[in-house]
């Protein structure tokens, strides 16, 4: 047994090699935006500040999970991007602490809205709007007409043309399903989700699925954020951006400090800095086209003009709540879900 | 083995008492929080900083005094110094200071965690803590291997497996890790499917969760959808006939037909293991999705519209057929070689045609071979994962649903278990009955004597079908790899088809500058990652596995068949649930790993132990036990006759066994995807995040030179391995080749 165990150290010694062991400040960073907005963010933080940062790129629910699963003792610090929603309910149960940026006062209305309404432990860092995309190809291909307004994909024509994100794993298709429920009110809203239904080809997992479908001419129409859609469109994809007639819902990209975190100083500055003109006109670099929540930072062309989108007026506290949520989700699931298509 | 002096004292029981106390008295007690393997502990106030501080110091400064017990079964074993192994006073000292110390370090562990006494009823009956501890490290780890051997010592002295301090300890710590990695994480799990939603535990939480239409639906009858565990259920059982008929097929070609290319045929065998998850279901998508090149082609060719047919069921059976027909290929070679010619040239003798000879002795005879790759192409089919997350479109799975009740919005650790329990039911259920099925009826054939008949051909009648069958399917699986090929050189591929390699320069670009090397590209961190993560785990698990098969051929013990069933068990157990439950258990003390290396490092061990142990005992069943009996008689205790004379003579089975688990922690994914972190980012979870970007092209580039490093591993391996065999078969008579 003796000389296993040696092996065993053996190789335990060499990772110890490999893990070079560091003096510096640390920051572990969980992202929950497209992978190299992520590694920008965290590149450009160790730059400015020489703190190293240790970075886990997660879609926002996954996030969520590991933080809830965490809670009894943490292991991330901050928590950056991804839709509000999640951010709002971890601020709900706790999991995020309270935390008064000197940043405030250059940010949208929106942005710090956001934080109010959850006791200052999240903040908006950007916002997008929802609408739909379409391939252009297969439109024409189909001799589809081209659509521009919500209950225009309602119409036969669309059947097995459309896609949108399973409510149930996607922060987008909720804020989808909420819009719908705030627009037409909540019974018209599920007729139009019904209608909808059977129209639609798949429900993907993942929020932005659809649209990248879509772009690869695997999908018609799907149902996503705007800047999504742009970004298929600015990468060469056949894409079409809809802002739809009746208006639309829309997210705002959050960041929140993780209670308790190990690394309080650290993940103090990060926010700090993810609120300035600097950080945030990185988006710019990746083809992120989100509206930046600083006032000074600058907006893409490509990017969706919010000034030109007819928005609602998202009840975020109301809609972020898991109560809600939960009601809604399971309602969806009871009345839509079950339809034949 | 009479020792010159009666009352020596063994080494190894020195050793491990004076483990025990460096343990307790030197290593810093708790998990240091820099990492395992950060050594500034030293320099920044140990040993009385209370963070690094060795228990000795934690309980002489007056805190953590749970631990002071400790010192009992630390003190004891020094009472068996100078004592006779004969006496019965030495193995009551040794098993009850083990038993003692190694039961109150878990008792302890498990007691008191984060936020002081983990059980409200401590609370009542103690009182409020008011201090708490984290997870065990060096120290801990330590005295727990020193109570343990302590323990199996005192065993061995009472007599167990002839008093053998080796065998017995090695058991022992089989048993403890399996325990702890296996069972602990899985038993922990089970119990979450128990719980209700504000934390009691309720059966009624389970029935709702079980029967809920969502897994037993049969909705795909009338028009909606049918359950995840139907779908999973249906389509194993889909994948696992037909990949056992085509595997027939190639096994029957190569081996009874005239035909040229069979070396060829035989390469096919090594595609699945090197082939990264995700790539087949992509390269799928470009060739038949609603724009594939395929696709299209016929929708002209016919005049009709080009359909989504293949996201859901289809794309999954032909991705998942395609991966693990070779695998069903592979089981059914060596059955099919192994039926013997004199059989069959007896039923000829005996005016039998081709064709009965066929149907009334060779396939009877393949039939354990048969069942075999069935139960193995269900279990595979079960337990995967990227193929469905890719092609599933609305067709769930068991695998899928489980990712997405734990990382979904819905966040339903306890729906999750309950899909857990009935995946786990049905894969162990299949490994039930192919213990069943091959442990009652003998189909030996081989004997040892030389068989120098030679394989009659198939008859014609299943000849040509047989030939079509693989050789479609072989220039099906070309293509398929031809195209991921192509597809990680085009730019943009549909869109934009010019031949460019961007992708690589994008993942693995490097600078050459003044202190070096600069790693540029956005690929490296993962890329070094897991190529020293795989490189940690492979030693350890051939190391693990072939230990234990060493106990399972060459022992016998009291509960080998138990033993034998708990290291084969992680096997059957899907890599989603061993990584649902590893994030579950090992997040809080006792062992606290999650956000680790260790932790993947663990999984992998556990995830192919089974592989090093089947290679294990399949070569050590060859070796004449007469060798280590010999080495037995000549004064050699069984720790000098495993590492002198057995191990040499397994070298090609270890490195076979060291490759095999290299490659599949490179290919590993459905256990990963939750373990992985910041720190420790994985290559394909790395593809997978590409994947889900809608880069598909640097998502095929990073696959297709995965596929090319783990094809040099095995053909290394090849070249080692074929060399030693050749060189032994020289050396031996001449048997049939």
């Amino acid at each position: 047994m003796k000389r296993i165990t040696a092996t065993i150290a053996g190789s335990l010694i060499a990772l110890a090699a490999t893990v070079s062991a560091s003096f510096a400040d640390k920051l572990t960073y969980y992202c929950s935006a497209q992978e190299d907005w992520c590694q920008l963010m965290a590149r450009s933080f160790e730059d400015a500040t020489g703190i190293d940062v240790n970075m886990t790129r997660k879609s926002s629910g996954e996030t969520f999970a590991q933080i809830r699963a965490e809670s009894s003792n943490p292991k991330g610090d901050v928590w950056w991007g991804g839709t509000g929603d999640p951010h709002l309910q971890a601020a709900e149960e706790g999991l995020t602490m309270e935390y008064m940026s000197p940043m405030r006062d250059q940010l949208h209305d929106w942005a710090i809205a956001q934080a109010e309404s959850a006791g200052n432990k999240t903040i908006g860092i950007y916002s997008g709007a929802l609408g739909y995309g379409f391939n252009t190809d297969l439109v024409a291909a189909n001799n589809l007409p081209e659509p521009s307004c919500w209950k225009d994909l309602l119409k036969p024509e669309y059947k097995g043309h459309v896609q949108m994100a399973n409510p149930n794993s996607s922060g987008t298709a909720y804020t989808t399903l909420a819009s719908m429920v705030q627009i037409f009110g909540e019974d018209d809203g599920f007729e139009f989700m019904k209608g909808l239904h059977a129209n639609i080809n798949q429900y993907t997992k993942s929020g932005s699925a659809p649209i990248k479908a879509a772009g690869r001419g695997e999908n018609t129409i799907g149902i996503v954020f705007m800047h999504d859609a742009v970004k298929q469109a600015v990468s060469g994809f056949p894409i079409k951006v809809v802002a739809p007639c009746e208006g639309t819902g829309y997210e705002i990209g959050s960041m929140s400090i993780i209670d308790g975190a190990r690394n309080l100083e650290e993940a103090k500055m990060f926010y700090d800095w993810a609120l300035s003109v600097e950080a945030q006109n990185l988006a710019l670099q990746v083809n992120a086209f989100q509206v930046p929540s600083n006032k000074g930072a600058e907006t893409s062309e490509s990017a969706p003009d919010m000034s030109l989108i007819k928005l609602i007026d998202y009840d975020f506290k109301k809609y972020g709540s898991s109560d809600e949520r939960k009601r809604l989700l399971q309602k969806w699931d009871e009345e839509v879900s079950t339809l034949p298509q | 083995m009479t020792p010159a002096k009666a009352t020596q004292t063994p080494p190894v029981l020195i050793f491990w008492i004076v483990a025990g106390w460096v343990g307790f008295v030197l290593c810093p007690w708790y998990g240091v929080e820099d990492g395992f393997f950060s050594f500034e502990w030293l320099v920044d106030g140990y040993p009385f900083e209370e963070d690094y501080s060795p228990a000795a110091f934690l309980v002489g400064q007056g805190e953590k005094l749970w631990l002071a017990p400790l010192l009992i079964p630390l003190l004891l074993p020094l009472l068996a110094l100078g004592r006779e192994k004969s006496d019965p006073t030495y193995f009551r000292i040794l098993t009850v200071a083990g038993a003692l110390g190694f039961g109150w370090l878990i008792i302890q562990g498990f007691s008191i965690g984060i936020r002081g006494f983990n059980f409200q009823w401590m609370n009542a009956a103690f009182g409020a803590l008011g201090d708490r501890q984290f997870g065990m490290g060096y120290g801990a780890m330590i005295c727990a291997s020193a109570f343990l051997f302590l323990f199996t010592q005192g065993i061995a002295a009472r007599g167990a497996v002839n008093g053998d301090v080796f065998v017995v300890g090695a058991i022992g710590g089989v048993v403890t890790i399996v325990t702890a990695f296996v069972f602990f994480p899985i038993a922990n799990m089970l119990f979450s499917a128990f719980v209700t939603d504000d934390g009691a535990y309720s059966i009624s939480a389970f029935v709702g969760k079980f029967f809920d239409d969502r897994l037993w639906g049969i909705g795909c009858f009338f028009g909606t959808r049918c359950g995840a565990a139907l779908n999973s259920l249906v389509l194993a059982i889909a994948v696992g006939f037909i990949t056992t008929v085509l595997g027939l097929a190639f096994a029957l070609v190569v081996t009874r037909s005239g035909f040229r290319w069979k070396r060829l045929l035989r390469a096919l065998t090594v595609l699945p293991i090197i082939t990264p998850p995700f790539v087949i279901g992509l390269a799928l998508i470009l060739l038949f999705g609603l724009s594939g090149s395929v696709t299209v082609f016929i929708a002209d060719l016919l005049g009709t519209q080009p359909t989504r047919w293949l996201y859901g069921m289809p794309g999954v059976l032909i991705a998942q057929t395609l991966a693990f027909t070779p695998i069903a290929f592979l089981v059914l070679i060596g059955v099919v070689e192994g039926v013997s010619p004199s059989m069959e040239e007896a039923a000829q003798t005996l005016r039998a045609n081709r064709w009965q000879t066929f149907r009334t002795v060779s396939l009877p005879l393949m039939r354990p071979g048969l069942a075999n790759a069935f139960l193995l192409g269900f279990i595979e089919s079960m337990a995967d994962f990227g193929n469905p997350l890719v092609l599933g479109g609305n067709f769930d799975v068991l695998s899928t649903e489980i990712f997405f009740a734990i990382v979904g919005a819905q966040y339903d650790q306890g729906r999750a278990a309950v899909l857990a329990m009935v995946l786990l039911f049905f894969t162990l259920s299949a490994f039930f009955a192919q213990r069943a099925w091959l442990g009652k009826k003998s189909y030996t054939t081989v004997s040892g004597k030389g068989d120098a008949g030679v394989h009659p051909l198939m008859p014609n009648g299943l000849a040509i079908p047989a030939m079509i069958v693989a050789l479609s399917w072989a220039i099906f699986t070309a293509t398929v790899y031809g195209m991921i090929v192509y597809g990680s050189v085009v730019e943009l591929w549909g869109v934009n088809n010019s031949i460019t390699f961007k992708h690589y320069v994008t993942a693995f670009s490097i600078r050459i500058e003044e202190e070096g090397i600069r790693w540029t590209g956005a690929a490296w961190d993962s890329f070094w990652t897991t190529i020293t993560i795989a490189a940690i785990a492979a030693p350890l698990t051939g190391a693990v596995g072939l230990v234990t098969a060493y106990l399972l051929t060459r022992q016998s013990f009291a509960g080998k068949s138990a033993f034998e069933f708990g290291t084969m068990l992680s096997f059957a157990i899907p890599g989603t649930v061993i990584g649902v439950s590893y994030i579950l258990a090992f997040n809080v003390p006792p062992i606290e790993i999650t956000g680790t290396g260790i932790i993947l490092v663990v999984s992998f061990i556990f995830r192919n132990m089974p592989v090093g142990v089947r290679a294990g005992i399949a070569s050590m069943s060859q070796l004449d036990k007469s060798l280590d009996e010999s080495s037995l008689t000549l004064g050699a205790n069984s720790w000098q006759t495993f590492r002198r004379v057995i191990l040499p003579l397994l070298r090609p089975a270890i490195l076979a066994a060291l490759v095999y688990s290299f490659v599949r922690a490179m290919t590993a994914i459905s256990a990963v995807i939750f373990l992985v972190s910041a720190e420790y980012d994985m290559a394909t979870s790395y593809i997978i995040g590409r994947v889900e970007n809608n880069d598909y092209g640097l998502a095929i580039a990073y696959s297709t030179t995965l596929i090319f490093v783990m094809l040099s591993a095995v053909a290394l391996m090849q070249l080692i391995v074929g060399r030693t065999q050749i060189g032994r078969r020289m050396t031996q008579s001449r048997t049939n080749v």
